[in-house]
Parts: structure tokens; sequence; C-alpha cells
């Protein structure tokens, strides 16, 4: 429980909010992207390495972290209150998130002196960027087959494989790796270790995927002896499981151990109405079409359920029947409605809806057809929408493999 | 303000309580063998689960104390409503809440007490609502004449046979009122039984035309569209809640089956296009339960607010498309058996089809909810 008095808070709340209001960048007169898997130019990375520089040197970045490795010490409850004001105030992302909400909170957690002394500072400035290497090309979401070899030879370990989907693998300098050490350990969890491994180095090659936008994002990363030194090792060999699905509880937040800041920009359903204001079907206002506006209600009542559904989640007497039906589906709800409603912008706009990122006519240069195009990052990434499916018939319902 | 508006969901002790107690009690009552045998039944219910449910406070746990209800409020309904739900559990209860609502809210305290008190005491009621089938239009038809004489036919009044006091709708020189009823002034010739699609469900068309109302059987004023205009949406809730619990017992007979069901080899609750719309339905219905518990946290004894107006239609919305679409795959997942009157799969899809068009159907409700947000 936090010890910070409601008007601690309150104090904080708007010394930050006026911070934002004050310090909110202009307009860069190029598209940002809406996610960090979505950097794809030096110029977008140029423009989110100063201004998640400018929100750390400000004190709003790493709040719980410790200040010798670039932190204040303070209560993870007012780093939450920061990332709520920048939600708030529209912002854009602090794009080092696999930093700031993966391998920082890692290696705050269970890393040696030395190694929060080389990378939390690092991370918090934007000046160190790091990338993950857990998925690999033939083992999408079945992070447990991960097959990239890492040889010990002396003081190195030789990598020898592919990682894919790796965000901003051509910018960064570091990458949390999942790599197997023991190809003959008998479960194949035991053969896993996980290392902090740098990336410029011989032998490690980041090629740029082109996503279905037209823009990059992420590497396809090949390994060919890169050789890297035995102290990337974190904890011991055979570990690499466990620390792995360590990583994944940070997402939940500052609370959690995160640094902060935000990871993606929010599209709300108000945005897709307000920019609907204007649009014409049949010589009518487009929100007093009977089709369209039945259409948006629908659209509403899914984005609402989203967060009634977590409200209930927390009711212990409101979930009995299928205790983890909530938690569990949490991500395919949101996901595929998130997509859903994107679709439906695009479709609303009429004529617009045709014009795409890089047309003067397009609305807000072609927002919604590139967020709709890059939702699909959400309903595949992380066990595609049909896998949760499986997940939750099998798990929930308890129905046959 | 966001669209997305008020997001408050609470779940009280009390109703933690009543919604354990009901799940037992409609479990041990109301059996699949139960409700079939009462399929086709004149009655279409128990007479002595019915005086257990007068036993344990039901008709008069959302009455207030004064006319010897429990005091509990509206939202403890909600649990008690997707117990019936769940169980298929039927009888005059559900109409009986909402004749009382629609009493207690017109008459702001004043009168109807002597009828409310009955209700509590374990009368069954309902309200005689509908004019034709526009579950969506304000107009009422019936009249109520100066000489305090009404004149016009109500149709699907649930439960009507069941009751002991019905709540007439009716105008009087163009201003809604409410006739009480006494279930004697109605002569059977008046009455005609519907043969319903949902056959838990008992309802009657009544020609009301004839009947004197005693003067201080009338309820007037500015109380009475107001307690309407609620009403209707607490009927929307309650029979929402309703569904919630059939789509929720629909689901596991049809999860049931496809465990245990073989064809070419194979548990068929194994391939794809049978499992994946089971989790939509799954996921319909966690949407329905948090709508509907929603809805339940907003509604209170006084006048509904717009928010708790938004949080019942979509609840109702909801629901309805839940049960609906979980009715419907019931009976294809069940294969040939799915097509047989003894295959379980037939009391859902055709209770689906009742109840989405009760208290107004998903579009209806989705019409409503786009001037509301949308016009403002």
């Amino acid at each position: 429980m936090s010890q910070v008095s409601d008007r601690e808070k309150a104090e904080f709340r708007q010394q930050v909010g006026a911070w934002m209001q004050a310090n909110r960048p202009a307009d860069p007169g190029f598209l940002l992207p809406q996610s960090f898997m979505e950097v794809g130019s030096e110029q977008q990375l140029d423009f989110l390495r100063e201004w998640q520089h400018k929100v750390w040197s400000a004190g709003y970045l790493g709040m719980a972290w410790p200040r010798q490795y670039g932190g204040q010490g303070v209560d993870p409850v007012y780093q939450s209150i920061a990332d709520q004001e920048m939600r708030r105030h529209g912002v854009p992302i602090c794009f080092n998130v696999i930093g700031l909400g993966w391998a920082g909170p890692l290696i705050n957690d269970i890393g040696t002196e030395a190694e929060k002394a080389r990378y939390l500072k690092g991370i918090l400035s934007g000046e160190d960027i790091w990338c993950q290497g857990f998925s690999e090309p033939d083992h999408g979401s079945d992070l447990g087959s991960a097959q990239l070899r890492a040889r010990r030879e002396g003081d190195e370990y030789v990598l020898n494989g592919t990682k894919i989907w790796t965000t901003m693998g051509n910018f960064a300098k570091y990458m949390i790796l999942l790599a197997r050490t023991n190809p003959q350990a008998e479960r194949k969890y035991d053969g896993l270790s996980f290392f902090l491994a740098p990336m410029q180095v011989p032998g490690i090659d980041p090629r740029p995927i082109r996503k279905l936008t037209g823009e990059y994002g992420f590497t396809e990363t090949f390994f060919t002896d890169a050789r890297i030194p035995a102290s990337c090792l974190m904890g011991e060999e055979g570990q690499g499981w466990k620390i792995a699905m360590r990583t994944l509880q940070y997402e939940r937040g500052a609370e959690a151990g995160a640094a902060g800041g935000l990871a993606f920009v929010r599209i709300a359903i108000d945005d897709m109405i307000a920019e609907l204001a204007d649009v014409e079907r049949d010589g009518e206002p487009a929100l007093q079409d009977p089709a369209v506006r039945d259409q948006l209600v629908q659209m509403i009542m899914e984005e609402k359920a989203v967060v009634l559904c977590d409200r209930r989640a927390a009711i212990p007497a409101l979930t009995t029947d299928y205790p983890f039906s909530l938690p569990l589906s949490n991500k395919l709800r949101f996901t595929e409605s998130t997509r859903r409603m994107r679709q439906m912008a695009i479709n609303l706009q009429g004529a617009d809806g045709g014009l795409y990122v890089g047309d003067a006519a397009a609305r807000q240069g072609g927002f919604w057809q590139r967020a709709y195009l890059n939702s699909f990052s959400a309903t595949i990434g992380g066990g595609t929408s049909q896998v949760q499916a499986n997940i939750i018939a099998e798990h929930i319902l308890g129905l046959p493999k | 303000m966001s669209v997305i508006g008020n997001t408050a969901l609470d779940f009280t002790d009390d109703q933690a309580m009543i919604l354990d107690v009901a799940r037992g009690f409609c479990a041990d009552r109301s059996p699949l063998e139960r409700v079939r045998d009462l399929l086709e039944s004149d009655l279409g219910y128990d007479p002595a689960v019915w005086g257990e449910m007068v036993d344990m406070g039901w008709p008069g746990m959302a009455l207030p104390e004064a006319v010897g209800g429990s005091g509990l409020g509206v939202s403890v309904a909600v649990p008690v409503c997707e117990a019936l739900g769940r169980s298929l559990l039927g009888g005059p209860l559900l109409a009986t809440l909402l004749a009382g609502q629609l009493l207690l809210r017109a008459s702001a305290g004043r009168d109807g007490s002597a009828v409310l008190a009955a209700i509590a005491a374990g009368a069954p009621a309902t309200i005689a609502l509908l004019d034709n089938a526009d579950w969506g239009t304000e107009q009422i038809r019936c009249e109520l004449g100066s000489d305090g004489v009404l004149r016009g036919v109500k149709q699907q009044v649930m439960e009507a046979a069941a009751a002991a006091w019905l709540v007439v709708v009716a105008q009087e020189q163009g201003e809604p009122v409410l006739a009480v009823v006494p279930a004697a002034a109605v002569a059977p010739e008046a009455r005609r039984n519907h043969v319903l699609i949902d056959a838990t469900r008992r309802a009657q068309t009544i020609d009301f035309s004839g009947v004197q109302v005693a003067g201080d059987a009338v309820l007037r004023g500015p109380d009475v569209a107001r307690a309407l205009r609620d009403v209707r949406l607490l009927g929307g809730l309650l029979l929402a809640a309703e569904a919630g619990g059939s789509a929720a017992s629909c689901l596991d007979t049809t999860v049931e089956y496809l465990k245990t069901r073989t064809q070419f080899g194979k548990l068929i609750g194994s391939y794809q296009a049978l499992k994946h719309p089971c989790v939509e339905i799954l996921m319909a219905l966690d949407a329905t339960r948090s709508f509907v518990y929603h809805a339940a946290t907003l509604v209170g004894d006084g006048p509904l607010d717009e928010e708790a107006e938004i949080a019942c239609r979509m609840a109702k919305a909801q629901a309805t498309e839940t049960l609906k679409y979980a009715g419907d795959r019931a009976v294809q997942f069940h294969g040939g058996m799915g097509f047989t009157w003894e295959c379980d799969a037939q009391l859902y899809v055709r209770r689906a089809q009742w109840v989405q068009q009760a208290f107004g159907d998903a579009q209806h409700h989705r019409k409503r909810l786009a001037r509301l947000l949308l016009d403002r």
C-alpha cells in the first residue's frame, strides 16, 4: 500500500500535468509512431529519443528506480500518476519500451550491482536502446522451443541462429536474448539461458522487415558465429525460461517495477466519432445515418465491455463460473475490438477511406489507415487470436485438444 | 466527456448472498426434467415452489419495509433473475417484481400501498402494457373513461393467469394512468391464453373493455410517465439478467455435448469450427454479466438517470444477442439431436426468441442509445 497522502498525490498530479501541458511537443510535421513497435525511421527515432530524454530529465521517468541508477527512488504511485497525466495530455510515447518495461525492471530485480550500474541509466535516458530476442521464425508463439544456439567457448558464448520480430533491432545497442545452451536437456525449457547481449558485434545482422503498412519497425536478426562475453549470461545456464517468464510480469506497470512512460498512444472511440463529425453519407451527416449509428453503438458497447469486464474481474463473487475466463480472454477481447474499431473508422470515411499515408488529402495524414494495418500486430503477436481462442476453449471450457 | 461514460461496477454483500442462495434454490427446485414436466402444464410453474419464494420474501425484496418488503432495492432482484434464468425456472416472480416497481415508482409512497403490501406478502401481480406488437411506442391506446371504465385490449400480459393483481397501463384524456385491477374483475371470456415460443412462460391477451376501476385504484400524475419509462428499462434489465443466466447454462449444455460426442473417430469438441464459436459465446456471456451488474450498480429506487438508462439498454441489447447466439449454436452443434424436442437445446433457442423481443430488442435499444451517446 502506498504511503503517499491524497494531498501529496493531487499536488504531484497538478505539477506533472502542468509540465506536460507546457512541454508537449509541437506537431513534427510527420506521422509519429502510435507504439514502440512502429519506429521505422531515423527521423522518428531522433524525435522520440529527444522526448524521452526530456521526460527523464524532468524527473518523470523511472521515478521508482534507485537514485544511483538514474531514478528518483520514490513511491511507484508517483510514476503511475505521471503515466496517467502523459496519457491525458496525449504526449508521445517513451519509445525505449523493452528497456523500460522488460530489461530494466528485470535487472533492477535480479541483476548484479555491475549490471545495474552498467545498464539502467542508459535505458532511462534513451541513450541505450534495447530490443528483445525471444521469437524465432519457426516458433512464432512457442517460445519454449527456441533453437538459437549459444555455445560456451572459454570466456565467450558463440551465437548461431535467427530471431524475428525484433522491435528496433536495427537501432538497438542491447538485446535480452533467450538462447539454447543445452540442446540435450531433458525438458526443452531447461536447455534455455538468458543473456543481456550486445548487438553491435560482428556476426549479428539485423535486417529490417518491411511491414504491410510500407513502414519499418522490426528486424529479422541473424546470428552467425557471433561472439559475446560470457559475463552477458544472466543468472545461470538453464534458468532462461524462468527469467523470460519473469520479464512478462512487469507489463502491469510502475507498481510492478516498470520504469513508466507510454508504450503506445491509446486511440479511443471518441477520437473516431470526432473524426467523423464532418463526414457525409447520401448528402447527410454520417453521424445521422441509421446504419452508421447502429454500428457505432455496437462499437461503443464493445469498448465499454472491455472496461466493465476488467471491473468485474476484480469481484470474485461474480467470477465463480469460470474464474480465469476474464484474465485469459482479455487480450482477445481488447485486440480484436481495437482492430474492428480502426477498420470501421476507415469504412466510414467515404472516398477518403481509399487514401493512404502520403496523400495530402488523407484524413489526419492516413492515421486510421495505418492504425488499422498496425492493429494486426496485436491480434497476431503474443499468440494469434486463433491460438488465444484455442487456449480459452481448452483451459476455460475444458474442450478437448 | 467520453462516450464510454460511467463504468462503475459494485457487488454488495446483500447481492452476493442472494445470488448464492438463489442459485442453489433454483438449481434444486428446477432441474431440467422438472422444467420439461411443466412445459405443457396449464399454469407453467409449480405453486409449491412459488410458495417457497414467498416464504423467502422474494416478491417483496425490492419493496420498502413500510409495505412489508425487505427494502433492499431493485439491484437485489438482478441476481435472483439471473438464477431463475440459469435454471429456466418460470412462474410469476419476474412479472411481480416489475409490477411492484411500477406501482412503487408511480405512487411515490402516496397510494397503492395496499396492493404493494399484498405483493410483498406474496400476491402475484403483472403489468398489462402492450397495446400492439411495438415495444418502442409510447402511445397508449387502452383508455380509462371519465366513468372509470376501461376500454381496450392488452396483449402478451406476462403470467396473467397467475396474477392476483393487474396493473393496466391506460390513458385518460391523453395522460398516462395506471389502473390497478383485481384478477376477479376480468371475466374468463375476456382472457385468451397465448401460445408462446418459450414454453416455460405463460401470457394472455386481455380485453379490459367494460372493467370498472375503483376511484382509489387509479394512479395519476407526472410520476406515472416517469415510472413507466423506468419500468421499461428495469424490465429490460431483469430480462437481461435472466437471459444471461440462461445463456450460461445453454453454453454448459453445448460444451458438455462437445466433450462427449465422437464423430469421425474424434471428440467433436476438438474441432475449431465448434470450439471457437463456444469461445465467442463465453466472451459474449462475460460481456453480458459485466453490463448487467454495471446496470444493477446504477439503478436505485429513485428515478433512473441517463447513465442508468444507458446501462440498462446496453445490458438488454448485449444479453439478447448473447442468448440468441448461444441458443442458435446449441441447436446446430447438437447435430441431428439438436433438431429434436428431446434435446435441451430447444429450450434455450426458443427462450432466446421470446426474450429478444420483450421490453425491446437489441436494435430498439441501440437506436435509443445512439440518441443518448451520439447526439449530445
